[in-house]
């Protein structure tokens, strides 16, 4: 598989090199040239000598997306630190480039959950944050089982 | 109408004060505290504090019941996402974005975000209106209709002044609908006979410009105008 992932932040990065490291070819597009070294954390060789691709331009910009490869991908990841961005380049890749996997990283659940249901394939860490916290809480809730109980420990 | 506008900046702001004053309900919503209370001092209640990106915030300004949303911050992405929101989650009859990197227009095109306006295209337009070389002013250009009306200021120069209408060639699929004399607008009939300073308004399909600006421009004399032999 080609997989374009937009945004290489530490989520991005992350999951560039997992996917790298399982084979795919991989290439990333962030707007920030610094971003190429979080490409590396961990790696014992360069991102490119491992086959990797990382190119630096703006999701919105075709031209940057063209370069990146988006005509040929087989995945497109939008991972970048804004849901905006993301929500509207993941829609660039789907209607214009077709590109047949699409996935967008929303922070705000309310639009994760709105523009899921119009199609697109979103990832909601906030809403998984939630969600983790609150079975945590109901869990760990031994400890103040009971009013009485936490008058005692109180006390 | 009750409408609704995104960013209380500089066109946002004179854009609801224009509104209020032609009385429709209006409700500006600006996400920078500094500039809300800003703003709040003149619109007072009109204007609401937040993230308009967020449906909440949407919703809490009313917008299940908005006849109009107008998005018009500083931010392409906003405006085109608010849009999109505001038209298919919320089914809002109409919607207006503003484009501030013309670049971005196509991305509003694609998520069916209609009409979207530059400021850079409007400025191009004046200067088609004032700079005389252009000769020709688009007023309406409507895409999806494949049609376009524009108008042309008859100059001293012109070919077809003194003609009447019903002789002129004109191209096919254009039609002039309207000649505005002294001040006053009339709709031309075939023995309309054309003056110089008519100011003339023209339907045509898209792509006919050239045919027209020929037509209408400057006759073709002996002379020549200047030609640079260059």
């Amino acid at each position: 598989m080609f997989i374009l992932i937009v945004g290489c932040g530490r989520v991005g990065s992350s999951v560039a090199r997992a996917m790298l490291k399982e084979g795919h070819e991989v290439s990333c597009l962030d707007e920030d040239a610094e971003s190429h070294a979080r490409l590396e954390v961990g790696l014992d060789r360069g991102w490119e000598d491992l086959g990797g691709q990382f190119t630096v331009g703006a999701g919105l910009e075709t031209d940057a997306l063209v370069a990146a490869g988006i005509e040929k991908a087989d995945a497109f990841i939008a991972s970048t630190d804004g849901d905006n961005t993301n929500i509207v380049i993941a829609q660039i890749a789907q209607r214009r480039y077709e590109v047949p996997t699409v996935i967008a990283r929303i922070l705000d659940p309310l639009r994760a959950e709105w523009y899921q249901r119009q199609g697109l394939h979103t990832v909601c860490p906030t809403r998984v944050a939630i969600d983790m916290l609150e079975s945590a809480v109901r869990e760990g809730a031994p400890r103040g089982a009971g009013p009485s109980d936490g008058a005692v420990e109180t006390a | 109408m009750y409408i609704i506008v995104i960013g209380a900046g500089k066109v946002g702001w004179n854009l609801a004060r224009e509104l209020l004053e032609k009385e429709h309900e209006v409700t500006v919503i600006e996400n920078n505290r500094r500039r809300y209370l800003t703003v709040e001092q003149e619109l007072e209640h009109n204007v609401s504090y937040g993230d308009a990106s967020e449906l909440w915030v949407l919703e809490r300004a009313g917008i299940q019941r908005a006849d109009m949303v107008i998005a018009v911050t500083g931010d392409d992405e906003d405006n085109m996402l608010i849009c999109q929101v505001a038209k298919e989650k919320y089914e809002v009859e109409r919607i207006i974005a503003r484009v501030n990197n013309p670049r971005n227009k196509p991305h509003f095109d694609l998520l069916g975000i209609k009409p979207s306006v530059s400021a850079t295209d409007l400025i191009l337009r004046l200067l088609e209106h004032e700079v005389p070389e252009y000769g020709l002013v688009h007023l309406l250009d409507l895409q999806e209709e494949q049609l376009e009306i524009i108008e042309m200021l008859l100059g001293k120069d012109c070919g077809v002044t003194g003609r009447r209408v019903g002789d002129l060639e004109m191209p096919e699929g254009s039609l002039l609908i309207s000649v505005l004399r002294n001040g006053k607008g009339f709709v031309p009939g075939p023995d309309t006979v054309l003056e110089v300073g008519d100011e003339v308004l023209a339907v045509l399909d898209p792509g006919h410009e050239e045919q027209l600006k020929v037509l209408f421009g400057p006759a073709e004399s002996g002379q020549g105008n200047g030609a640079n032999g260059l």
